[in-house]
């Protein structure tokens, strides 16, 4: 890499096109600028890493602040239908009016709480079935003939072609009371009477696992296909027979692909909407639903957003464990 | 160098023995990967205590060989027996067999004693035994003070070292080492030679060594195999293999040595007399050749053999040639000449540095004499 690239933006910018730059740069605002901008720690790498930020900041930082806000003002009847933070009613003083009454209210009301703790419940189901669904399946295609490999990898992305929401529906369509798995059984003589799946617990056990299993297998796939199959041989050669080896040697070596599949799970389901909406049923109380129908139901957007925000903390302290899990499995490799 | 206590002494040379039992037996086993012959039709007996050099150029089946030993391939055909048990269908936990992994294979999740101690817990091996040995061991291989780094953390030769002590530590019966020493510094590499040689004599192990290093397997080899395009070429202890060659490939692969074609043009039952036309030479071999007369032929003459010198020796007309001297490297112990002869080829020739400085050395352009006894030159037919 050249010098020159290294250089602060403001440096350069200050060495740009001789003639015109050198004496402008002599003016006083100018220089003021330029020596303020060459002292900023500014370089091509920090431009480049900067436009995602600016994406970032534009598109969720913004949002984000704005729900924030929310968050804290009051109900209205009115468009928009929260207070304003600020207020200028009052001659010479700007008064701040933060409500932290929506917080509290999400303390009281056990809803919230059994909301929370349910979500948490079920994509934690969720991730776990999906993982000892997903292992095996990842396993299998990382020891495959590498020929079919990319077939298999193709066959695991493959229902993301077609729209989310469709799938969902499809789901419904299988489970239903007369849907095809009960007309099917029925047909069969198995049972009498439909089993009653739809608006369960279980529809949603099933539209979850089945929507994310695919971000499972493929962070596990990855690391199950990265390792080096000598190590295994050495195992043996060791003594210790392939159910021991793949317990001693294979899965602790895999632990970062499974962090990474479970947290990739993990989290979206956390504050699944659809799912829970189309196949769940009124014992299926999770976040996501209820934070919709504050929003839209109750129109209650200063409730909804503090769902929100508290929800996104859950997240990012979730998010935090899993980043110290995924050092620690890093370190020990 | 480490000549008195080359294990074949104490061996008794069981292989010359055709009552001696071997401990591995080897019946002509060929792999094949598709259409690739890997091992080609090898039989090989290697006995008790032995320590077996294979030896031969790169991707020429030693590994495989080896891989088939301790249970990580079957061969495509034949059998292999060990202390007498055929393998077939045997799984490599069950063999009486550890490997050093030319690619080394550490556990990357494991510190260093955690991978050494590995094979011992597979044992149930007392913890106190296990913590013991594996102590012993890393000190043998001078890896004590890393005991608790993981592998990504060591050099390369630690980590050779870290192979080695894993493969070392449950004492087995058989041992393969796939290219055990060869990232290791000169003296570190003899002394770990040295260990293993005690090893053998205090364990009673049996040993498989690949290498690259000629010099490594001339010191440590109860024998040699010499390995060609998936054949062992030749069989024998490192003097046999470096003075009785059998073709031009095992003749050239160890050692250096400058090649004659030629033909028959005198026989007896006890001499030979061979025509290099092309370099204008007459070879006078002490021993009869069975070879039919007429057919080409190759003697070998290793450049430490022959004679250098401005007089011309007694007789001229046979075992002997006129050349110019090209290049001259001075290698401390040695020097090796480079002779241009007549015909336009270079001849090596190597002459011990016996005075610190001659007083009428050889030089770059003189003219010299090559010579060499009757005894010196190997005659090979294929
Ligand atoms: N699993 C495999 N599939 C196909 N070909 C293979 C396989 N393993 C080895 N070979 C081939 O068999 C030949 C012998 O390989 P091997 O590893 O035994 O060589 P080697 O003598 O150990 O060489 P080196 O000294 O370079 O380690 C090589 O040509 C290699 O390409
Ligand atoms: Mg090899």
């Amino acid at each position: 890499m050249s010098r020159g690239s290294q250089l602060p933006l403001g440096d350069r910018l200050a060495a740009g096109p001789r003639g015109l730059t050198s004496t402008l740069a002599q003016l006083p605002p100018l220089r003021l600028l330029l020596n303020a901008l060459a002292r900023l720690p500014l370089s091509g790498h920090h431009a480049v890493i900067g436009l995602p930020y600016l994406w970032l900041g534009l598109f969720f930082l913004v949002p984000f602040v704005i729900v924030l806000k929310i968050s804290f003002a009051d109900q209205l009847i009115a468009q928009p239908p929260y207070s304003s933070l600020v207020d200028l009613a009052t001659e010479g003083y700007i008064s701040l009016k933060l409500n932290i009454g929506n917080y509290t209210f999400l303390g009281s009301d056990p809803l919230y709480f059994n909301a929370y703790l349910k979500s948490v419940e079920i994509a934690f189901c969720s991730a776990l079935i999906c993982l000892v669904i997903g292992y095996p399946m990842a396993y299998a295609m990382a020891r495959s003939d590498p020929a079919w490999r990319g077939v298999l990898l193709m066959l695991v992305v493959l229902p993301f072609w077609t729209s989310f929401l469709l799938r969902v529906y499809a789901w419904i369509g299988l489970l239903n009371n007369n849907g095809i798995i009960n007309n099917v059984l029925i047909g069969l003589g198995l049972i009498q009477e439909p089993i009653v799946m739809m608006r369960t617990n279980f529809a949603v056990y099933v539209g979850i696992v089945y929507s994310y299993l695919p971000f499972m297998i493929l962070p596990l796939y990855s690391t199950l296909e990265k390792m080096d199959l000598t190590l295994l041989e050495a195992a043996e050669d060791l003594g210790c027979r392939p159910l021991k080896a793949f317990f001693t040697i294979t899965l602790p070596l895999s632990m970062p692909g499974v962090i990474a599949g479970f947290s990739l799970v993990f989290i979206p389901a956390l504050g699944e909407f659809v799912i829970p909406d189309l196949l769940g049923g009124t014992e299926t109380l999770m976040i996501g639903k209820v934070l919709w129908d504050e929003f839209f139901s109750n129109r209650a957007w200063p409730i909804a957003s503090a769902v929100a925000i508290a929800m996104l903390s859950l997240v990012v302290v979730i998010m935090a464990v899993q980043k110290m899990l995924a050092k620690h499995a890093e370190a020990s490799q | 160098m480490h000549d008195g206590r080359k294990p074949e002494l104490a061996l008794d040379e069981p292989w010359r023995n055709p009552q001696a039992t071997p401990y591995i037996s080897i019946r002509n086993v060929t792999k094949r990967f598709g259409d690739f012959v890997a091992v080609n039709d090898v039989s090989l007996n290697v006995y008790r205590q032995e320590l077996f050099c294979l030896l031969g150029g790169s991707g020429c089946g030693k590994s495989t060989l080896l891989r088939m030993l301790a249970g990580f391939e079957e061969p495509s055909s034949g059998q292999i027996f060990i202390d007498g048990q055929d393998m077939a269908g045997i799984p490599p936990y069950s063999r009486p067999v550890n490997m050093m992994f030319q690619s080394y294979a550490l556990f990357p999740h494991m510190s260093v004693q955690d991978n050494v101690a590995f094979g011992l817990k597979q044992d149930r091996t007392p913890l106190k035994e296990i913590r013991e040995r594996v102590a012993a061991m890393l000190d043998l291989v001078k890896l004590s003070p890393f005991a608790k780094r993981k592998p990504h953390q060591l050099s390369g030769g630690q980590r050779q070292r870290v192979a080695l002590a894993r493969s070392l530590v449950k004492e087995p019966k058989l041992l393969l080492l796939d290219e055990p020493l060869g990232a290791l510094d000169r003296k570190l590499r003899e002394s770990t030679q040295f260990e293993l040689m005690n090893l053998q004599d205090k364990l009673g192990v049996t040993f498989i060594v690949v290498t690259h290093d000629q010099e490594e397997a001339m010191t440590l080899a109860s024998r040699i195999g010499v390995m060609n395009q998936g054949h062992i070429v030749q069989v024998g202890t490192p003097s046999e293999i470096y003075e009785f060659p059998v073709n031009r490939f095992v003749a050239d692969f160890i050692g250096t040595v400058n090649m004659f074609a030629g033909r028959i043009v005198d026989e007896d039952s006890n001499y030979v007399r061979i025509a290099a036309e092309a370099d204008g030479c007459t070879f006078f071999i002490d021993h009869g050749v069975s070879a039919s007369p007429n057919a080409q032929l190759w003697v070998a003459l290793r450049p430490e053999k022959i004679n250098i010198g401005r007089e011309a020796p007694a007789d001229t007309r046979e075992n002997c040639v006129q050349g110019v001297i090209d290049g001259i490297a001075y290698m401390g112990d040695v020097s090796v000449f480079n002779v241009k002869l007549a015909s336009g080829r270079m001849v090596k020739v190597t002459r011990p540095n016996l005075i610190r400085r001659e007083e009428d050395t050889l030089t770059w352009d003189d003219e010299v004499w090559l010579h060499w006894h009757p005894a010196s030159g190997v005659v090979l037919t294929s």
